[in-house]
């Protein structure tokens, strides 16, 4: 134990004096969540054979991966692919758009915002999956049945999350704004969005996953195209090992949605301190 | 009490007059779909009061609400169990965490089909369907607040000797409770959801198997019926979590406060 204790305040520069590491190691957080997916994979082929599991039960990850890789070859696959991903899209777009309009109307006028704050309280947390019978009435398995419940869904995660944020804003700056003489439209360009915009884009984070649940629900209960129903088709045809490669493409989805949506979020707030990282 | 008219009135106002708008505007419709309001109300109690022992209320609405209580406590034990332990070791959070936010990820009604085929159409499977998709914000969300704990107070507690229960209890739980209860709200709404789902998909009971019989068999005032006994459910588990959660955080929401007046 000779080797000089680390002393506080005395940057130690820690590659280049270790024993045997690369000089540009790998982050240890990478190596050992690499480990662990792959220690997953692992468990997820052999633990079925070593337990003699049926196959309809848990197949093992290489025959989920064949039985996926003829999928993706099927034009069906792509167009289930495509419509998902449509339905989310525009459910989502919707409702991020109807969900800050609203939201900074509401938060920026006092007397609207008591009225409505408990009918909001009221109509936020009512699942949309109630909608469901009544979409199925009305629009059958459209593309619109699926929207209903995507767009109810999510408008509310955005709506409450625009009025946190309208609610936050600085009444100093509205002031010198206000003295300075902008206008109504420009005080909403220049003091209400940049403080509102951190808080919309958590409301849109959540209202991204929100929706590619609900669309997936459609898909399967109401039977709208798309994965859901895919899931739906090869389970009850007998192709789990099918069923489970599809469970895993949407949860691909959901990760490239959770880690897209972080990093525009990142780009977009660059001049937040919340994202820009003070350096003292 | 001039002022508290007030604001009972704009809390009341826009409820109000949105039912009686809905009331107004439906009396007399002769849409299939959209029956009058008047109509709903009538045959409310007759569909889920009536029938004493055989009322849908007990015989539906209670079974949705037990495996919504089953399998969110459950997920709730093993999120925040497991949550515990893996925050509290930073080589197990690093092995861990992106095999986690690959389940997170997993849109949970997806995994209904599969739970159908390993747990038959049960009790077993509706409540598997709950755990499974209520437990990662759980879980992910108490990590996150195990990893916050303040390093001074963890000082202070190591230097005071408080360790073993003691320290899960009074220092790593409370820190991480403000986290832990922001994860059981985002679980609870999914569950919710997940509860309607499991029974759409196959059930003899429950709520959202009823709503589904009663739009099939074109019951349409029924099956409004159903839709606001959910809405109402909905509000009401989401009202009593907010109760719940402002008696447990109390101290955390006077902190805030007081740091914000300063």
């Amino acid at each position: 134990m000779s080797a000089p204790a680390a002393v506080p305040g005395a940057a130690v520069p820690r590659t280049g004096g270790g024993r045997t590491g690369p000089p540009a190691a790998v982050p240890r957080s990478v190596v050992l969540g690499l480990t662990g997916l792959a220690g997953f994979a692992a468990v997820q082929e052999v633990a079925p054979r070593l337990l003699h599991l049926p196959a309809d039960v848990l197949p093992p990850l290489s025959s989920i991966l064949a039985a996926l890789a003829t999928e993706v070859r099927t034009a069906a696959f792509w167009s289930a692919v495509e419509a998902t991903l449509l339905q989310w899209a525009l459910g989502l777009g919707l409702a991020v758009v109807a969900g800050v309009g609203a939201g900074v109307v509401i938060g920026s006028n006092r007397v609207l915002r008591r009225m409505t704050a408990s009918t909001i309280e009221f109509l936020r947390p009512i699942p949309s999956v109630a909608l469901i019978p009544l979409a199925v009435l009305q629009f059958g398995t459209e593309l619109r049945s699926a929207l209903l419940l995507i767009v109810y869904a999510s408008f509310w995660q955005v709506l409450v999350q625009t009025l946190y944020g309208v609610a936050d804003v600085d009444p100093i700056a509205e002031q010198t704004a206000r003295s300075y003489g902008l206008g109504r439209w420009a005080r909403v360009r220049y003091v209400l969005w940049p403080t509102a915009q951190p808080y919309v884009a958590t409301g849109v984070r959540l209202a991204a996953s929100v929706a590619l649940i609900l669309a997936i629900t459609a898909e399967l209960i109401i039977g709208s195209p798309g994965l859901g129903q895919e899931i739906n088709s090869a389970q009850s045809g007998g192709a789990t090992a099918l069923a489970y490669g599809l469970i895993m493409v949407t949860g691909i989805f959901g990760l490239v949605i959770n880690v897209g949506v972080r990093a525009v979020e990142r780009r977009m707030l660059r001049w937040h301190v919340s994202v820009r990282g003070e350096t003292v | 009490m001039p002022r508290a008219v007030t604001r009972a009135g704009q809390i009341l106002a826009l409820p109000v007059a949105l039912v009686a708008l809905w009331w107004w505007a439906s009396d007399g419709s002769t849409s299939i779909y959209y029956p009058p309001l008047r109509r709903i109300v009538d045959i409310f109690p007759d569909t889920w009061l009536a029938g004493g022992t055989d009322a849908r209320l007990l015989t539906d609405v209670v079974p949705s609400l037990v495996r919504l209580a089953v399998g969110y406590g459950l997920a709730a034990g093993v999120g925040i169990g497991a949550g515990l332990l893996i925050g509290s070791y930073r080589a197990l959070r690093e092995l861990t965490e992106p095999v986690l936010e690959v389940f997170r990820a997993i849109p949970p009604p997806a995994t209904v089909p599969l739970l159908v085929v390993l747990a038959g159409i049960d009790n077993l499977m509706k409540i598997l369907v709950i755990l499974f998709g209520c437990v990662w914000p759980v879980l992910l969300n108490t990590v996150e607040g195990v990893r916050a704990v303040d390093p001074v107070q963890a000082d202070v507690c190591r230097s005071y000797g408080v360790t073993g229960t003691a320290r899960i209890r009074h220092l790593v739980l409370r820190s991480a409770s403000p986290q832990i209860m922001t994860g059981m709200r985002q679980s609870l709404s999914v569950g919710i959801i997940l509860m309607v789902i499991s029974e759409l998909v196959a059930a003899s009971d429950g709520i959202g198997f009823t709503v589904v019989q009663f739009q099939r068999t074109f019951a349409i005032p029924e099956m409004w019926t159903g839709i606001i006994v959910l809405g109402l459910l909905g509000t009401g588990l989401s009202l009593l979590f907010q109760l719940a959660e402002n008696r447990l955080l109390g101290w955390y929401h006077g902190l805030r406060r007081a740091h914000r007046h300063e």
